[in-house]
């Protein structure tokens, strides 16, 4: 498929033009297996099992309250920085159990990168809020550091905005820009999984293309996991598609037939509008 | 009458009140600074800067005070801050929904009002009492004390500020915790913790009754931590109560000399407590 067939539909119908997945096996970067989630005593998801593939879009829909972002929180376990919020089940990441509580959280997190529904630039200039990460876990000459740093800002289509103020401080941006800024911050410490929860709730129609856009790029390096309420963008940018409900993950498949010929009646039901 | 007209005639008075409450409040103030003004103005010269506290009957300044205030109050803050800083960053980003925390917030908040009489009792018990005499360093722990609880109030409170979204941003790209505190939280909440500070300088650098209980006085210019020293406060405390014409003039302009210098605080404050930040 090119690029032109994947970005152009912004205002298009529902109906998918892409071409038919590869057949054959498919290598699982993430598996999910009989999780549970609960908040408190209060179970947020139920039994979801779901497999996400390596080098591919997969996006979860569902009417809110679902469960959608809290399955996306469960895979770089940020649940954990608040008190009675719990996992239970395996969730494989290349085959290791991250639901192991010995695993060490900030490696995985530097594996498993997100963006949030709000763009949260650090409070530095746009340069740091890159370099920032990428120091974290490299030592580079600081030639190598601005090449990196330019390298994720390209490709969060940002630079050409940016390149001539880069100590401007991140939060002066606008919010479409600061939104880019966070993918590039995400990109630039080079994860193996990008989460993105809404990307572009937050976002004008220009904005949120441009970010579908480089979604479209980035999947080529990366696994990439995207929750959205928006069921055009779901269809636009996935290959695979999760539809959630109360907690249950009710149907997984390509991406083209949750849409065409979803084999659930509840899917049906919502993709069509008919409730959510 | 209608219930418009009803709701007219209320307001009208409401609005009449709280400009006379106003006017009230703020015509004390503007009284007080007057005085002080008035009283103080005639009085200040160069040597009220270049000369220690004169016998009575003599003329001279309040260098030795002033130099005094300074370092003790510097001391007090150098103490206080970083102990005040820490308790509550541990208050808002480790133990938030601590058990620990509720304690420490309530004696904090216990501390924060306890009458300062009873902090320089507190010192004078157990440092100036054990070593035999009154000393500079006795007087700047008495003000750490009360730095100390303004501090950890407005760290607590400024961190809480710091959203939770900028939190979760920093741990997912790896960022270890204590990175994310020192490099992100305060630098978001930076406006607000040097705020906290310049409040708890305000506070203590008109605390008399600690420094009664502490450094005491001093009528020579003296640099040592080990001995008594002058400040302000308590310059002006026995100044304004002798019977000494030149001693209550020096004490006005020592009364406008802090009034001014936490005005300035306060200014200074205000300022960064308004410029740009995430908050």
């Amino acid at each position: 498929m090119t690029m032109a067939e994947n970005t152009t539909p912004l205002t298009g119908p529902t109906v998918v033009h892409r071409a038919p997945l590869p057949d054959g096996p498919r290598d699982e970067k993430i598996s999910v297996r009989n999780l549970n989630f609960f908040y408190g005593d209060t179970k947020a998801l139920k039994n979801v099992n779901v497999p996400l593939y390596s080098g591919h879009v997969t996006a979860f829909i569902g009417p809110s309250g679902c469960g959608k972002s809290t399955f996306l929180r469960v895979l770089n376990r940020i649940y954990d920085l608040y008190p009675r919020q719990r996992a239970e089940g395996v969730v494989l990441l290349d085959n290791e159990n991250i639901l192991n509580p010995s695993l060490d959280l900030n490696l995985l997190r530097a594996r498993v990168g997100m963006v949030f529904q709000k763009p949260t630039p650090f409070p530095m200039s746009i340069y740091e809020n890159i370099a920032f990460g990428i120091r974290l876990y490299e030592n580079l000459s600081k030639a190598d550091l601005d090449a990196r740093v330019e390298s994720a800002l390209r490709r969060a289509a940002l630079w050409d905005e940016v390149k001539d103020k880069l100590g401007a401080n991140g939060l002066s941006l606008s919010g479409g820009q600061q939104q880019r800024l966070c993918i590039a911050r995400t990109v630039a410490v080079k994860p193996e999984v990008i989460l993105l929860d809404e990307p572009c709730s937050a976002l004008d129609p220009i904005a949120t293309a441009k970010i579908e856009e480089l979604i479209d790029e980035l999947k080529s390096d990366y696994t990439i996991a995207i929750v959205t309420h928006n069921m055009q963008q779901a269809a636009r940018v996935s290959d695979y598609t999760a539809f959630m409900f109360l907690g249950e993950l009710v149907e997984f498949g390509p991406t083209t037939k949750i849409f065409t010929s979803p084999s659930e009646r509840r899917t049906q039901d919502y993709i069509t509008g008919r409730f959510g | 009458m209608t219930p418009y007209r009803r709701r007219r005639v209320r307001n009208f008075v409401v609005m009449g009140l709280s400009i006379a409450a106003t006017v009230i409040g703020l015509g004390w103030l503007a009284l007080i600074l007057g005085a002080l003004v008035w009283e103080a103005f005639l009085g200040l010269s160069l040597s009220v800067f270049t000369e220690m506290t004169p016998p009575p009957g003599a003329s001279g300044g309040l260098l030795n005070p002033i130099v005094g205030s300074l370092i003790m109050t510097v001391i007090a803050v150098v103490i206080g801050t970083p102990l005040g800083m820490l308790a509550g960053t541990y208050m808002a980003e480790y133990g938030r929904h601590s058990r620990l925390t509720q304690v420490v917030r309530f004696i904090n908040d216990i501390l924060l009002s306890a009458p300062s009489i009873v902090v320089g009792l507190f010192v004078y018990e157990i440092m100036v009492y054990q070593v035999g005499h009154f000393s500079a360093l006795a007087g700047a722990v008495a003000l750490a004390v009360i730095v100390v609880p303004v501090v950890v109030r407005t760290t607590e409170d400024m961190l809480v500020l710091v959203p939770d979204t900028l939190r979760e941003a920093c741990v997912s790209i790896g960022m270890p915790r204590a990175r994310m505190i020192s490099h992100v939280c305060y630098r978001a909440a930076r406006a607000g913790l040097i705020t906290g500070v310049l409040l708890a300088v305000a506070r203590i650098s008109g605390e008399t009754a600690p420094l009664l209980f502490t450094a005491l006085n001093n009528q020579f210019f003296s640099l040592d931590l080990n001995a008594p020293m002058a400040s302000l406060p308590v310059v002006i405390f026995q100044f304004a109560l002798s019977p000494y014409k030149e001693w209550q003039a020096l004490a006005w302009i020592g009364a406008l000399i802090i009034t001014f210098g936490v005005l300035a605080l306060s200014i200074a404050a205000r300022a960064l407590g308004t410029k740009e930040t995430v908050l």
